[in-house]
């Protein structure tokens, strides 16, 4: 699913990485938690979290995650977002509650990522 | 042979700087050309190791260093050193603060996880003096 097709379903405002709206993702991970972002294994994913604070850019960088979705209309300070700016990372914000989010997008084929149980 | 080494100091509760050193790994990584799933395995067990230096120790430092065939993440904090190891590598078992956990971390998987990402994993603690955990990676 484009990105744009999730902005649209989301009703989400853009915050960063405009120019990347065109990427494809095919999984989806909801978590406030990043230590549990930091333990799941599925390219193209897209994560759909609370937490506005710049360890979730860090986390996204780390794991390649290049898509972000904030829920519950949260949105990260402008040093947060110039750090997902820099890493080419697009974000936006969605006034949806997390459960709703997730909702949406799985109707619509994204599914959800895998987490290595080891 | 050593191509690239480097190392790094880590403050204790520096989490403005948090996550600065992996990030500076994962460049060198992409830098060198190594394959992208190697990485993300070290991007993210270097990342673990980082926030737990920052959350849990006195400050220590990283060092880095990637030859032909293997890559090597030595941390070495100041203490307070670990009191049980076994205890600490359980998943879920943590010890964190709750302004740790408001910033999304210390859900007790940190040590298990870096475990997950290397190849080779060693963690050795002296309570009031330091921990040393050695990860290693095969290219």
């Amino acid at each position: 699913m484009k990105l744009l097709e999730i902005q649209k379903l989301l009703e989400a405002e853009v915050l960063s990485g405009h120019e990347h709206m065109e990427r494809e993702v095919t999984n989806a991970f909801a978590a406030d938690l990043m230590s549990d972002v930091l333990a799941f294994v599925d390219d193209k994913t897209i994560l759909l979290t609370g937490l506005t604070n710049p360890h979730t850019i860090r986390t996204a960088e780390m794991m390649d995650i290049n898509a972000i979705v904030f829920v519950r209309g949260k949105k990260p300070d402008e040093e947060t977002l110039k750090m997902a700016e820099e890493n080419q990372i697009v974000t936006m914000t969605t006034k949806n509650i997390m459960f709703v989010t997730s909702g949406i997008l799985y109707k619509k084929g994204l599914r959800g990522a895998n987490i290595i149980h080891k | 042979m050593i191509a690239i080494q480097r190392k790094y100091s880590i403050e204790r509760r520096d989490f403005q700087s948090a996550g600065q050193v992996s990030s500076s790994i994962k460049k060198i990584m992409k830098q060198v050309g190594v394959n992208p799933e190697v990485i993300r395995r070290v991007s993210v067990a270097s990342y673990e190791t980082e926030m737990n230096i920052i959350i849990h120790s006195n400050g220590g430092t990283m060092e880095f260093s990637i030859g032909s065939d293997y890559i090597k993440i030595i941390a070495l904090d100041r203490g307070p050193g670990i009191d049980d190891i076994d205890l600490a590598m359980k998943e879920g078992y943590s010890t964190a603060t709750k302004d740790v956990r408001e910033l999304g971390f210390g859900a007790g998987m940190g040590l298990p996880n870096i475990k997950r990402c290397a190849d080779d994993f060693d963690i050795q603690s002296e309570v009031g003096k330091c921990t040393r955990i050695t990860i290693g990676f095969n290219l």
